[in-house]
């Protein structure tokens, strides 16, 4: 029962909301009715252009996650191991983030072309920093007993990395890409935005050109839709992963 | 017979600004084979610091452990390490847990599962092969950590107070099941311990560590019959030891 009230919330909401839309003055272009962006997108899968930018974007978004992600754990465990590559890079990677990235989306733009590539960086840059972070605090907070264990087994460099760090670090390393991938959704539109001419950051720039209002809402809910799908398969992967950390309940 | 292990003059200096902090001073003892030692002393006396030394964790600052007649540098295989707490993986049920040692010398795993499930048995833990540490008790805990220590067969057994963190009842029954184990596999021990009736109803020998820096105070044959009992402790012999072991402590 409890599981349903969600979508009670959103019924009564929509129904308010088409019920206002339909009954008031309010003109299509400011507020157009559910119905209308339900017509809207049936007619953008239909001709196929939904699924057409979708793809470009998701495209981008999966190859910024991925980049952001191994080259941000790569480097989190070179900086967590040691202090000495902490103290050289950490004031920039600090700096990095006082960066907004919709300031250095357009040189991204300007440097690597309106295509996919600059979308996939600037994707990339926005996911690396959570994800960076995780991978320090995950290394660092592997229990000195627990490297006492190893070390008392003769455990080699690399049995100490795939048998103990890896697993230690992977709870704090997933939170990190969970917030990474909802990250990697804004990156990769934000970049549309600043050049493009295909995915759904251009097809809201678009719709928002035409007064197609409900063409902007059909691209922002496949956004949202995108981010959660995301989030979720990361989720279900720490679900699978870190089974041993769930305490089953009863 | 030579023993298999000897400490010759062991001192260890902790830096720490003014001078450091002298933890042991010229401890120098030997164990004979199959031998039970209890190392007991005041807290902060360098227990701990000593069984490190011994068990290769820790270099000594002067001073050398030589064990199987070999100098001693760095942690060796033949020597199995049981801490204050169990540390075990989290993320590896119990018969994982004490297949780490095989796995990590790179044996056949089928025949690591097979040891691993034999140790468990030794232990008293038959049906808990698949359980995560989260669902097994301290005293249960502990027990899958002596497994571990025992499961690559090493000739000497290294334990740091491992039943400190029992109750009374689980620890009493632990002490029996060492015993238990350590008769059945003639390994050598070296316990450390701050419970003086412990130390007298386990040892063969009780080895009494000074206030900081710690030095043997007292190097002591325990003359009780094998096996020990609990109905031991109400004799006036055992009476006798447990204060000449005290007034040495003091």
């Amino acid at each position: 029962m409890t599981a349903l009230l969600p979508l009670v919330a959103i019924g009564v909401a929509l129904l308010f909301w088409e019920g206002v839309a339909r009954w008031s003055e309010i003109p299509l272009f400011i507020l157009p009715p559910p119905s209308a962006i339900g017509e809207r997108l049936a007619r953008s899968i239909a001709d196929g252009s939904l699924q057409r930018h979708t793809l470009v974007t998701l495209s981008e978004v999966l190859a910024g996650l991925a980049l952001g992600a191994v080259s941000a754990s790569l480097l989190g465990y070179g900086l967590a191991k040691s202090s000495t590559l902490e103290h050289a890079l950490s004031p920039y990677i600090v700096a990095s983030q006082s960066i907004p990235i919709v300031a250095i989306a357009p040189l991204l733009v300007i440097w690597f072309g309106p295509g996919r590539l600059s979308k996939v960086l600037i994707s990339a840059l926005i996911v690396f920093f959570p994800v960076l972070i995780n991978t320090i605090v995950g290394v660092r907070t592997v229990p000195t007993e627990l490297y006492d264990v190893m070390r008392s087994l003769r455990a080699t460099k690399a049995q100490i990395f795939r048998k103990l760090e890896v697993p230690a670090a992977t709870p704090v390393l997933l939170g990190g890409l969970k917030i990474g991938a909802t990250l990697s959704v804004i990156g990769a539109v934000v970049g549309e935005f600043v050049g493009s001419d295909q995915g759904l950051g251009f097809l809201i720039n678009v719709g928002n050109g035409l007064y197609d209002t409900p063409l902007v809402f059909v691209a922002v809910i496949t956004l949202v839709a995108m981010a959660l799908v995301l989030y979720g398969l990361v989720a279900m992967l720490e679900r699978k992963v870190l089974a041993w950390r769930i305490v089953e309940v009863g | 017979m030579t023993p298999i292990l000897t400490a010759t003059d062991l001192s260890l200096v902790y830096p720490n600004g003014n001078g450091g902090l002298q933890a042991l001073d010229r401890v120098t003892f030997s164990a004979q084979r199959n031998e039970f030692l209890c190392v007991i002393g005041a807290s902060g006396s360098g227990k701990t610091t000593l069984l490190r030394l011994l068990g290769g964790l820790l270099n000594p600052t002067e001073g050398e452990v030589q064990f199987e007649g070999e100098r001693m540098i760095g942690p060796r295989r033949r020597i199995g390490f049981v801490f204050q707490a169990a540390n075990l993986m989290p993320w590896r049920s119990a018969l994982e847990n004490v297949k780490l040692p095989l796995e990590l010398q790179g044996t056949n795993s089928g025949a690591n599962s097979r040891r691993a499930a034999e140790l468990l048995k030794l232990v008293g833990l038959v049906d808990f092969e698949n359980t995560l540490p989260r669902d097994l008790s301290g005293g249960m805990a502990q027990r899958v950590a002596i497994a571990r220590a025992l499961v690559h067969e090493p000739d000497l057994l290294l334990l740091d107070e491992p039943f400190g963190s029992l109750d009374a009842l689980t620890r009493e029954r632990m002490i029996f099941e060492l015993l238990r184990i350590w008769q059945m596999r003639k390994v050598t021990i070296l316990m450390v311990t701050h419970s003086i009736w412990e130390a007298v109803l386990m040892a063969d020998r009780v080895l009494v560590l000074s206030q900081r820096p710690g030095s043997i105070r007292l190097d002591l044959e325990m003359p009780l019959s094998r096996p020990r009992s609990l109905d031991m402790m109400h004799t006036p012999e055992f009476g006798k030891l447990v204060d000449q072991v005290r007034s040495a402590i003091e």
